[in-house]
């Protein structure tokens, strides 16, 4: 067992790397117009000096011992109710450590990026206040120390995606994609309230430390429904199976809060949480099957999807959901998988935000055309954008010796020591993936010109390309460094635990058919898209490129399955509401009016009907008297 | 003036007078004239007052007959007077169902009572006045010394009632002078110019030898004239006719006063 | 015979002003039923005093008679102008609170 390291020295700074972007979020949202001018540097400046403080917890926790890499700062006695404890703590290890690193440093480059994206926006002094106040969410989420601690960075990333896509809110398609997201992801948060209820009833406590070390005590079915409620959960923030119809929609955001967001961070917070509940899936091998079923899935879904858009966003979309896939199939394969789907987590986070980024430049040269039949030849006009979207290309399809190729084949790798049918599965996923990938960039920087006639491609300002270049040499070599500079695995061994299987067959055989379907998969996307003249006009496919474009009928599902039984249940209760409770409110009243008139009669005007009324009522009451003195 | 006890002179006065009252009161009720329903009652409150009498209250029942019968009554069929008979007199009932009701509230209301008093008072003795009445010397003079003892704020009071009441009837049925009053001059001038005839009827029979109602004034040329016959008789043609002969002695007197005195 | 007797016709007597009154539509006719049921009630005190053998109820009997003469004056006033305006005298015709 790791032992728990007070947070001094520099370890003390914990709090301040949530704290910079949660401050830079409150003034920059309520000090207002005032501070139009320098805010979006306030913005940026605060993020940098969350990853500059983040860099150095590295270097301090990479000195300490790998027994006692795990630091917990109390900030805050927070809910302390009964036997209900939840304090506002934060712990920092090896696990947390990589995702600070990445939300900080990917945030800060994207958060430069954003300075000259949205240099034209009247409003982008509030998207930098919610892009802070992403961060501080995410950062919240990932140095929790316990669950509730966690649902609140869960939510309030919840919350910055909802603005962040509707930011231009006077769109109705992004006012509608913002509330979709949010309500899908809606579905999913109830599944993680419901599992910190149930992680609380069952172990007592809902601190990481209290919950993993009693893990293996309590019952194989509890744990499995803890587990598959947290598997719901994932599935909705991390758009996977069956919650993934908001992703595609949420590109309507700007480009920096796809890439950000919906590529690199928000979105794998669903594998963070499965990875960081590793001791409850080990001791649930129904919830862990159920994890990598979801993933298989959604693997197939996101590339399907992707390659049949047009939007070069949504296609980018289907492929992250995709690749989230991949890392959840992993996790889901238990102590084999779970380095190697944090390691493809953070190589994709950088080479997907670097492809966004990239998406995000040609549009910006193309008036934000997003119709890849609108682009071709763009290799000349747009170099350096050309240059790091290769880059990426390369890392995303798993070429040697970039990114991708490292993590994604150990995932492959992987699921061969569980099961040849889904290595198998997980191989042919792969020569999908460079196909759509292939097509994407056949179409976008080869084969003839498609311009619009008022196009003018240009390249983006260096404010721009500088975290494009960075993030490209991330793609080329983060994936090296983190298997041969430091050893990912021995590095979150201690948290996710670590165990390699051996397989019938050596690994270098997986990785070379890996390689040689990946190949034949990039050939024919090029020769259908880069040899061959692409229509400007979309032809109508076959019955599945028809059904890919549909997002493979998701949302028709949605709205059969939930959208209209809760309309006809509305209906039906507004309909009660007016029929019988206003009815019968109604009905006293015209009750009282029937009543009114049938008794204003009495008031005849004649003096002899009220005299016979008083004669009858004194006959009345000498009734009552001779009664009473006859008893 | 008798005891406690109902003696047998009592019981006959009281079945005759009790009779006689609950015909008067039957009659009021029912009558079709609203004058004979005031003498109905008339006839009710003097049967009453000799009740009263028999019960050892003399100055009561003068008082009955003297304020109530006298007073009251009359001052009834003097408004009667002013009113004047009124389709309100039909007994044709309008309000439905009022008549109905009525008549059966008033014999339940009626039956209740006697129902009632029966049960309670009929075992009963009764005391008789004639110790009250010697208390003092006499009915008046206990009468007195009650009112004037412990009664006596209730009789100032009831003297500020009349009063009041009194200056409530001048008040109500005052009427306000709009114009100023009509000169005599005006008046007669009204008489002459609505064209009709302005001075007295001539009265029957003048100049004639009979002066029967039914017999016209003759006129100065002799003729009859009809004015002067009162109308029920005009309107029946009730008129004697006059012999000619005295037509002639009227003439002829007349000629004889005209030669003596200058010419007339 | 009983003394009792005189309060029965007493009884009687109010029960048929009590008639009256619902029954005849000339205020003027009404008004003299309610004479009648005032007299009725004073035959029942006189009775009472009798039975009792204090005068108090003939103080009382008093006392009623001037009163009803006080309410005579002052309703026939009444009744005297509603005619001069409404040329009617019929208990009837004022039904104005009617609905």
């Amino acid at each position: 067992m790791t032992e728990i390291v007070p947070a001094e020295g520099i370890f003390a700074l914990l709090w301040v790397i949530i704290a910079l972007p949660a401050a830079g979020a409150f003034i920059l949202l309520f000090a207002g117009r005032r501070t139009n001018s320098w805010g979006p540097i306030l913005g940026v400046l605060t993020v940098v000096a969350s990853a500059v403080i983040s860099v150095l917890m590295l270097l301090a926790l990479m000195d300490q011992p790998a027994k006692e890499r795990t630091v917990v700062q109390n900030v805050y006695d927070w809910v302390f109710v009964g036997s209900f404890q939840a304090s506002f703590a934060l712990q920092l290890d090896q696990l947390s450590m990589v995702f600070v690193l990445l939300i900080t440093i990917v945030g800060a480059l994207i958060h430069i990026y954003s300075l000259g994206y949205m240099s034209h926006d009247p409003d982008r002094r509030k998207f930098f206040g919610y892009l802070n106040l992403f961060v501080a969410a995410m950062l919240v989420l990932v140095l929790a120390n316990n669950y509730l601690l966690l649902y609140v960075g869960w939510e309030g990333v919840g919350l910055a995606s909802y603005l962040l896509i509707g930011f231009w809110q006077h769109k109705p398609s992004a006012a509608a994609a913002a509330k979709k997201a949010f309500v899908i992801n809606r579905v999913g948060d109830v599944g993680l309230s419901l599992a910190i209820m149930l992680i609380f009833v069952t172990f007592g406590s809902i601190t990481f430390q209290d919950v993993f070390g009693q893990a293996s005590d309590a019952s194989e079915g509890t744990l499995t429904a803890i587990g598959l409620l947290l598997l719901l959960a994932a599935a909705g923030k991390s758009a996977q199976f069956p919650l993934q119809a908001w992703l595609l929609d949420a590109m309507e955001g700007p480009t920096p809060v796809s890439a950000l967001i919906h590529a690199a961070t928000m979105v794998t917070a669903g594998v963070y949480l499965i990875a960081r509940s590793n001791a409850i899936y080990d001791a649930a091998a129904w919830a862990a099957t159920a994890v990598v079923v979801v993933g298989l899935i959604t693997i197939f879904m996101g590339a399907i999807i992707g390659s049949a858009k047009d939007d070069i966003k949504k296609s980018l979309a289907g492929s992250t959901m995709s690749q989230i896939g991949y890392m959840v199939f992993a996790a889901g394969l238990g102590p084999i998988g779970y380095v190697y789907a944090i390691f493809h987590l953070l190589t994709h986070g950088v080479f997907k935000a670097g492809l966004f980024l990239g998406a995000g430049s040609v549009m910006h040269g193309m008036n934000d055309n997003v119709n890849m039949r609108r682009y071709g030849a763009l290799r000349g006009v747009m170099g350096v954008t050309f240059v790091t979207f290769m880059a990426g290309y390369l890392a995303i399809i798993g070429i040697p010796p970039f990114a991708g190729f490292w993590s994604k084949d150990e995932i492959i790798h992987a699921a061969f020591e569980r099961n040849a049918i889904i290595g198998v599965a997980a191989i042919l996923a792969a020569g999908v993936t460079g196909f759509y990938m292939t097509r994407m960039i056949a179409m976008t920087f080869f084969g003839k010109k498609r311009w619009e006639d008022d196009a003018h491609p240009h390249e983006s300002p260096s404010v721009m390309t500088i975290p494009l270049v960075v993030l490209a040499l991330g793609s080329a070599f983060l994936g090296m460094a983190l298997l041969f500079w430091g050893d990912i695995k021995d590095w979150l061994k201690p948290v996710v635990g670590y165990e390699s299987v051996p397989t019938p067959l050596p690994t270098s055989f997986y990785i070379a058919v890996t390689l040689i379907v990946v190949i034949i998969g990039a050939i024919i996307g090029w020769v259908m898209y880069a040899r061959r003249d692409v229509p400007m006009e979309a032809p109508t496919g076959n019955a599945l490129t028809r059904a890919a474009r549909q997002d493979l009928y998701g949302d028709a599902v949605n709205d059969v399955l939930v959208v209209q039984p809760t309309y006809r249940a509305a209906e039906m209760v507004t309909t009660f509401d007016s029929k019988a409770v206003d009815g019968f409110v109604n009905w006293t009243g015209t009750f009282v009016g029937d009543l009114a008139r049938r008794l204003r009669r009495s008031q005849s005007g004649f003096v002899r009907s009220y005299a016979l009324s008083m004669v009858g009522g004194a006959l009345i009451v000498a009734l009552a008297l001779v009664l009473v003195a006859l008893s | 003036m008798n005891g406690g006890a109902v003696g047998i002179g009592e019981a006959i006065v009281f079945w005759v007078s009790g009779t006689l009252a609950v015909i008067g009161a039957l009659g009021m009720v029912i009558s079709k004239k609203a004058v004979h329903s005031a003498l109905f009652i008339a006839l009710t409150m003097i049967n009453l007052a000799i009740l009263y009498v028999a019960n050892a209250a003399p100055f009561l029942g003068m008082v009955q007959i003297i304020v109530y019968t006298g007073a009251v009554m009359m001052l009834f069929l003097f408004v009667l007077m002013v009113v004047g008979v009124d389709s309100s007199d039909s007994l044709i009932e309008t309000i439905k169902g009022q008549r109905a009701a009525a008549f059966l509230l008033g014999v339940g209301f009626s039956i209740l009572l006697i129902a009632g008093i029966g049960n309670g008072l009929m075992e009963t003795s009764s005391t008789g006045l004639d110790a009250a009445n010697a208390a003092q010397g006499g009915n008046v003079e206990g009468l007195a010394a009650l009112m004037f003892g412990p009664y006596l704020i209730a009789f100032e009071v009831t003297a500020a009632l009349l009063i009041t009441a009194a200056m409530g009837a001048m008040i109500l049925t005052h009427r306000e002078r709009w114009m100023p009053k009509r000169t005599q001059r005006e008046l007669s001038q009204e008489r002459f110019a609505s064209g009709a005839h302005p001075g007295q009827l001539p009265a029957p029979g003048v100049y004639a030898r009979h002066n029967a109602v039914d017999t016209p004034a003759l006129l100065p040329d002799g003729s009859a004239s009809d004015m002067s016959i009162p109308e029920p008789l005009r309107v029946r043609d009730d008129i004697r006719d006059v012999d000619p002969a005295e037509i002639d002695e009227v003439r002829q007197l007349s000629a004889d006063s005209s030669g003596e005195d200058d010419g007339r | 015979m009983n003394p009792a007797n005189y309060v029965l016709l007493s009884a009687v007597l109010f029960s048929i002003g009590a008639i009256g009154v619902l029954v005849r539509r000339n205020a003027i006719i009404v008004f003299m039923s309610v004479e009648l049921m005032l007299n009725a009630a004073n035959l029942a005190f006189v009775a009472f005093a009798r039975m009792n053998g204090n005068l108090d109820g003939q103080v009382v009997a008093f006392f009623v008679m001037v009163v009803a003469a006080a309410e005579v004056v002052v309703g026939l006033a009444i009744i005297v102008t509603i005619f001069r305006t409404r040329r009617s005298a019929s208990i009837d015709e004022p039904n104005l609170l009617k609905y």
